[in-house]
């Protein structure tokens, strides 16, 4: 019992009762995925799962797609995210912050009835639901996660390397393209990876916007989940895993890349 | 264009329709019968779950990991890098590999799933928010003032409750709000933790009323007070006393900041 209370008594065993609770709930559960991805239903190791997912064009064709789309949703983000950014940064700092937060205002509406608002939206336009409102619905969705991580970076950039630059002679477009834009990357590296992230796994969103006729790779996941397929299910969110795991990779090194670029 | 769907919903609000873009003209109807209870009793019980849930698991999560940020920030260099990268593990993963994670991990231990699933899932993907809110009052704090504390003849606890606490009120604070919103906003782990006994929270029972083809009309009216409430809190945030605007200011970025994070 004194061993107990003195254990107790130095700080860093605070840290006991949430290791063992992260333990539990958040290194065993991937465990568990792995171990699911590599066995059949009556247990044993096994490819199949993985094997079942490249001979099926269907789940593969729908894992590329949703790759696609969710490029496709990153780019637009970006091509439209950056110039806001960009502005937002050149304004008075009262009037960005308060900018920013009406860009924030629309996160704390549920996502899911933000979604079916821009449903009601494209029913209101009469446009057809489909791929165009899916990719408006995610950008839409996403956008902030974009501009915000931008705004960022160019808020707290240095200005007198600008002023540098044009006192140098560069031109309003040098200034951008060999000073602000490289200064912004991390902020775009950041930007891009909180886009394509969420794409990439989005499943509600999906079904909503499109009436269900086109399928995302998160759809597919949870359909196989909710139909017992948990092996199935469980090598899918295995193949989901990696993909983000290289995204992760790619992004830390590239930021890596610019640090030095700065040094 | 960032507004446009919520400004259909808050206008459609105050319209009678079932259906959502079919003006019928002007009624307060929405309105009374989502507070007189004449919408059926398992929105009621949604919307009821949605703030227990909220509530037990931002308590929980703000008491571990509070706990838990004093004791990892008293580890040792390696030792603190590996928890803290655990801890963000929830953070990056994506939704759906949490909440498919959560499931074959409640699977396996044979838990029945249900209300206590729901809170463990939650308290799972908001503790790390905890975490990283309360860590920097810590870290910035003068390591000098708790030994101080000892020298003067505190036993461990009093200096504790007396020196540690106060110093990271704000950050608990934030945390707790934070958890609680990310409790409320949540779907994707939700729906896979649920169970089969039909347990809905707000974001489940939107899912399963749109599937079903349209929205419970009273669900634009509740989702317009969500929003208003939400701007009154933002307002009246901004326009308190200088000192305090300006921490809550403070407060509300690092929030903001939190929330971009998500998803």
């Amino acid at each position: 019992m004194r061993n107990l209370v003195k254990f107790f008594s130095r700080r860093r065993s605070w840290s006991l009762p949430y290791v063992l609770f992260m333990a539990v709930f958040i290194v065993m559960p991937l465990v568990l995925i792995m171990l699911y991805a590599f066995q059949t239903k009556d247990g044993g190791f096994s490819l199949d799962n993985f094997e079942r997912f490249i001979n099926q064009p269907e789940a593969a064709n729908t894992f590329i797609y949703s790759i696609g789309i969710a490029l496709i949703t990153t780019i637009i983000c970006l091509l439209l995210g950056y110039p806001a950014a960009y502005i937002l940064s050149r304004l008075k700092p009262s009037t960005a912050s308060l900018v920013v937060m009406l860009f924030i205002l629309p996160m704390w509406i549920n996502v899911l009835v933000r979604t079916l608002a821009t449903v009601a939206l494209f029913d209101f336009l009469t446009l057809p639901l489909g791929e165009g409102a899916l990719i408006f619905g995610m950008v839409y969705n996403f956008l902030p996660f974009m501009i915000y991580p931008i705004y960022n970076v160019l808020q707290k950039m240095d200005h007198s390397l600008i002023e540098a630059a044009e006192d140098l002679g560069a031109t309003p477009r040098q200034v951008f393209g060999r000073v602000v834009f490289p200064l912004s990357m991390p902020g775009i590296v950041s930007g891009v990876m909180m886009v394509f992230m969420p794409t990439i796994s989005t499943f509600a969103i999906a079904e909503l916007l499109t009436m269900n006729n086109i399928k995302l790779f998160g759809t597919t996941i949870q359909e196989n989940i909710n139909n017992g397929m948990w092996h199935y299910g469980a090598a899918l969110s295995l193949i989901m895993l990696v993909i983000i795991g290289i995204t992760t990779l790619f992004t830390d090194s590239s930021e890596e890349g610019t640090n030095e670029g700065l040094l | 264009m960032l507004y446009a769907p919520i400004v259909i919903i808050a206008i459609f609000s105050f319209t009678e329709s079932k259906v959502l873009g079919n003006w019928t003209g002007f009624s307060t109807e929405l309105y009374t019968s989502l507070f007189s209870g004449g919408v059926n009793n398992s929105l009621i019980d949604a919307i009821k779950n949605t703030f227990i849930i909220a509530f037990v698991a931002a308590t929980v999560s703000t008491l571990l990991g509070t706990v838990a940020a004093i004791g990892i920030n008293d580890l040792r260099y390696r030792k603190r890098r590996v928890v803290n990268f655990v801890n963000n593990i929830p953070i990056l993963n994506p939704d759906i590999i949490t909440g498919i994670s959560l499931f074959l991990l409640f699977i396996t231990l044979g838990i029945t799933q249900g209300y206590t699933t729901v809170i463990l899932a939650h308290i799972t993907f908001c503790t790390p928010y905890v975490v990283l809110s309360v860590m920097p009052r810590l870290t910035q704090m003068n390591p000098n003032i708790y030994e101080a504390a000892l020298d003067l003849g505190a036993t461990p606890m009093q200096a504790m409750r007396r020196v540690i606490i106060p110093e990271i009120r704000p950050g608990m604070i934030s945390g707790f709000i934070l958890a609680f919103t990310l409790s409320i906003d949540d779907f994707a782990v939700t729906i896979f933790t649920n169970g089969t006994d039909g347990l809905e929270t707000l974001s489940t029972y939107i899912y399963a009323d749109a599937r079903k083809g349209g929205l419970t009309p009273e669900l634009r009216a509740l989702s317009t007070i969500i929003l208003v409430a939400v701007l009154v809190l933002l307002i009246v945030v901004n326009y308190r006393s200088h000192r305090q605007a300006k921490r809550a200011a403070e407060m509300e970025q690092q929030l903001s900041n939190k929330k971009l994070l998500r998803r």
